[in-house]
């Protein structure tokens, strides 16, 4: 029995060899979770966009809310723009990060556009975005009612990402919020 | 392939009036440059210490863009790596050891921006696969080997015992063509 396991040896091996590099077809490489998922949304003092204030954490916290990375240099983020805007109106928080931009360019933007943010964070240096781990935009992030980053959407933010990805995790992140 | 642009969807370079200006400092620098090496760093640092600047090359070859991904970040042109780059620069200059910079910048980048990620849990197999995969072929390879000897063992005993059939055997096919 035994010599004839070993002929299947090839065949179990290639068996494994094939069953990982099928997962592998269906994985993106360009992936890269976050290193903050569960950690606090960094501290930050920076100015509001189009306002005579100063942001700080505590001012972007306190319900489950989204954290959007957007610049007026940023193609996709015109791209997602009206959907944004639409989830606003359907009651969605969402807080800007206004990233390595100009004040004017964005300011003009959001007028043209509309404003989805209840406040847009101006990060002219990309400080807040390196404490962040942002490397472009858009990017999103899900932060939970106590500002626990909960999750990074690295891409445009469209119907499909809303329904399938971030719905049910910030449904899930507001229900235990009310519950508890 | 450099992904230039800081977009999350590759495209569009932004002719902004700083980067003309960076493009043709850039040209400069590289008209300086081109007696050989190709360090393709466009902004260049001043360092108050030659050994400062030894461990700058050192960190940037280190460190992983995470933008370009198959870039380090002395090699990547992205705006996230000029900035990382500039960070790296400040804090070294702040008198930042290694050990420091690189905490900082995996405490938000992950262990993915490092080319020689650190030793854990997550990382284990990474670092271990080769020496078990060694060892694996060493043994595998010891065990083919001894039973290639042992069989050939038999193979001689067996001559002994049936050399005399063998040459019965072979006369008669040599009669029989």
């Amino acid at each position: 029995m035994a010599p004839r396991l070993k002929l299947f040896l090839p065949l179990i091996l290639f068996a494994g060899m094939a069953a990982f590099l099928f997962r592998g077809l269906s994985l993106d490489p360009q992936a890269l979770p976050s290193a903050l998922i569960d950690r606090p949304l960094p501290e930050f003092s920076l100015p509001a966009l189009g306002e005579e204030r100063t942001l700080s954490r505590a001012e972007v916290i306190g319900e489950v809310a989204l954290l959007n990375v957007w610049a007026t240099w940023c193609p996709s983020c015109r791209v997602e723009h009206p959907y944004l805007v639409q989830l606003a109106a359907s009651g969605v928080p969402i807080y800007g990060l206004n990233y390595k931009d100009e004040d004017a360019a964005a300011e003009r933007w959001l007028a043209e556009l509309g404003n989805p943010y209840r406040a847009s964070i101006v990060d002219r240096e990309g400080s807040l975005g390196v404490d962040l781990g942002v490397y472009g935009a858009p990017e999103t992030y899900l932060l939970d009612a106590q500002g626990v980053i909960r999750y990074r959407h690295v891409g445009v933010v469209d119907e499909r990402v809303w329904q399938t990805v971030l719905q049910p995790m910030y449904q899930q992140l507001s229900a235990q919020g009310s519950g508890g | 392939m450099a992904d230039r642009s800081a977009t999350h969807v590759p495209a569009i370079i932004r002719a902004g009036q700083r980067r003309v200006r960076a493009w043709s400092r850039l040209l400069l620098l590289a008209l300086v440059l081109v007696s050989g090496h190709a360090l393709a760093v466009i902004e260049t640092y001043e360092f108050s210490s030659p050994e400062l600047e030894q461990r700058y090359q050192a960190l940037s070859a280190e460190l992983r863009c995470p933008k370009c991904q198959n870039q380090n970040i002395a090699d990547s042109n992205a705006p996230i790596s000029q900035d990382l780059r500039k960070l790296l620069h400040q804090q070294l200059e702040a008198g930042a050891g290694d050990e420091e910079i690189l905490d900082y910048m995996v405490a938000r980048y992950g262990e993915f921006v490092r080319y020689r990620p650190s030793f854990d849990g997550a990382t284990a197999v990474l670092w271990l696969a080769p020496v078990l995969l060694l060892l694996l072929g060493i043994i595998v390879a010891a065990l083919t080997l001894r039973g290639r000897r042992a069989n050939s063992a038999g193979a001689a005993a067996l001559d002994a015992d049936d050399e005399q059939r063998l040459r019965e055997l072979l006369t008669r096919t040599e009669k029989e063509s």
